[in-house]
């Protein structure tokens, strides 16, 4: 069956030509991804009994002669932040070490309705704050490219296991680059849509205002496929758009001719790197399948990230509020009184990222500091949001790089947060202003390491993202 | 100096947040250099911008809405199984008022 090797498309032409069943698949990559995992110790935990129910769902389907579904027996992992009923959902935090889920996040329910078969959990940064998966309670990820280097992060399990072949395609969940940056450290295709286009229902709420659902897979076509079925209202999110969902695969056609791209000069002034002469050259691809380029500008970059870590980490302050021991399986044994309890359990439980952010978080919100930092940062968001509406008055897209390097080093930044925020910069300005955005890949450094170049369109757009991303990794494999 | 240890102190207060010494020092200079970055919002202009609390998008106003219909719940089993402690289906915690 080459697992690693598995498409969308090559798992339903095998189902239904019956070379093999969605029973054996689901076994045979079961046992893969279990092999492989010790490379990587991207997968937390494997989910046989679920996988195997779901596969043996399609193959019932098949023999009735019904339409299996778009993911029919497709392997699919599941980053631990989004919610599975009866599976343990840890979100890398020692506080939900032994939580399971009472119900399914709308994301699951709809993949499996789709045919998709959950094969596993995979790591992440504690409640999906970080840029490396290094802040797990369960130990990190390696870069399944560069065993000594970090996949990126948040969803640094979910990109790996697409990138090692340890399952098809793979759901992350992004609020301010969580999934771009690990699809462009590990060389797959990481698509973060538009703000509402998901429905976060299940999925554990770090940034309300910013938390997006999104698909992980090695090519644009299978992110799409996977991004359709996902994607819609949910009665059970309020902040899920009712806005119809196209066809994404049907469109993708190769033709991108006179599609009006920007280059925001704001981004790459300072990229005088390899990243930045990857995506110099990947412009030209662009180019050359008839794109018109021209320069455009996005003049609030410069106050992007100090807006987000004030918004991200309010909302996470007041999020986080309910992991107190009472409801959630943690609970410091050291407390005689129900306030000691709240701040032990908490004291305890999370690691430090989290701790970090829940007091800068608990800081601007306080009494006397509101306006000048909450307030202040919301204003500012909506500065950043019309430098986008500006921009797409004269283009179509907007092309840039999703990190500013590669995969760093295990332990290599671990010790200063702040360089840690500072990198997010490419991929915060379009979390803020809720745009759709993906990471694609765009060629090596000179020692091997993958880079992703960034395309964002407009809100509900993500269309024009995907036929220009499709058509981009064509010219690529070319 | 942006922020004090007392300051953290009494942030980890209000945060319900258990720290030990050595966190109050790291956090201490961990926030205050974030602090500092974050004092470059005073350079930008926004006198003409509305806070944005939510990325918004065309909808009629009652899009949120749902029909008020009574629909199934977890029940106290399923929503009480995760519980550290519970009992005679309520969450336990330590005492809260002393005899």
């Amino acid at each position: 069956m080459d697992i690693p090797f598995l498409t969308i498309g090559r798992v339903r032409e095998g189902l239904l030509s019956r070379r093999f069943s969605a029973a054996d698949l689901a076994a045979e990559a079961l046992r893969y991804a279990q092999a492989e995992n010790p490379k990587t110790d991207a997968y937390l935990h494997f989910s046989p009994e679920r996988a195997l129910a779901a596969a043996k769902r399609v193959d019932q389907q098949i023999a009735r002669g019904e339409d299996p579904g778009p993911l029919a027996g497709v392997p699919v992992a599941v980053k631990d932040v989004i919610l599975t009923k009866g599976v343990r959902t840890t979100c890398g935090s020692k506080l939900l070490a032994n939580y399971v889920p009472p119900y399914d996040a709308t994301a699951v329910e709809r993949l499996e309705q789709a045919g998709g078969v959950i094969i596993g959990k995979t790591n992440c940064d504690e409640f999906a704050m970080g840029s490396s998966t290094e802040n797990s309670a369960f130990g990190p990820v390696r870069n399944p490219v560069a065993p000594d280097r970090v996949p990126g992060g948040s969803s640094g399990g979910s990109a790996a296991v697409v990138a090692q072949g340890t399952a098809v395609v793979a759901l992350g969940s992004d609020t301010g680059g969580s999934i771009r940056q690990p699809a462009s450290f590990c060389g797959v295709v990481g698509v973060t849509p538009t703000y509402g286009r998901v429905s976060r229902y299940g999925l554990t709420a770090f940034a309300s205002s910013l938390d997006h659902i999104g698909p992980f897979a090695r090519s644009v076509k299978d992110s799409a496929t996977l991004l359709g079925v996902i994607a819609g209202r949910d009665p059970r999110d309020s902040t899920s758009a009712d806005a119809p969902v196209p066809d994404y695969t049907a469109l993708l056609d190769g033709n991108v001719k006179g599609l009006k791209l920007g280059l925001p000069r704001e981004y790459l002034k300072e990229l005088m790197s390899e990243t930045g002469d990857l995506i110099a050259r990947g412009v030209g691809v662009l180019q050359s399948l008839g794109c018109q380029v021209r320069e455009i500008s996005l003049p609030s970059t410069d106050y992007a990230i100090a807006c987000y870590y004030i918004i991200c980490t309010a909302e996470a302050s007041s999020n986080l509020a309910r992991y107190d021991g009472v409801r959630y399986t943690f609970r410091s044994e050291s407390s005689d009184t129900l306030s000691d309890m709240y701040r032990n359990t908490r004291g305890e439980g999370f690691g430090a990222e989290c701790k970090r952010r829940i007091m800068l978080g608990t800081y601007v919100l306080s009494a006397g500091y509101y306006d000048a930092y909450y307030l202040k940062a919301q204003k500012v968001r909506a500065v950043v949001a019309r430098d986008f509406d500006n921009a797409f008055q004269e283009v179509d897209a907007i092309v840039a790089p999703v990190s500013p390097f590669p995969a760093f080093k295990l332990g290599e930044k671990v010790d200063d947060p702040l360089a840690m925020y500072l990198s997010d910069i490419y991929t915060i300005t379009g979390s803020l202003a809720g745009i759709p955005c993906m990471s694609v890949p765009c060629g090596n450094t000179a020692g091997g390491l993958p880079v992703g170049m960034q395309i964002l369109t407009r809100h509900f757009d993500e269309t024009s993202m995907f036929r220009l991303a499709d058509a981009f990794e064509h010219a690529q494999r070319r | 100096m942006k922020i004090t240890e007392q300051e953290v102190r009494y942030v980890a207060a209000l945060a319900n947040l258990k720290l030990t010494d050595t966190e109050v020092a790291r956090f201490q200079a961990d926030l205050d250099g974030i602090l500092e970055h974050i004092g470059k919002l005073n350079e930008i202009d926004t006198s003409n911008a509305e806070p944005m609390a939510q990325v918004l998008f065309d909808a009629e106003e009652t899009a949120t809405l749902r029909a008020d219909v009574p629909a199934a719940t977890l029940g106290d089993r399923a929503a009480l199984a995760n519980a550290p402690q519970s009992g005679a289906g309520y969450f336990k915690v330590p005492k809260v008022i002393e005899r």
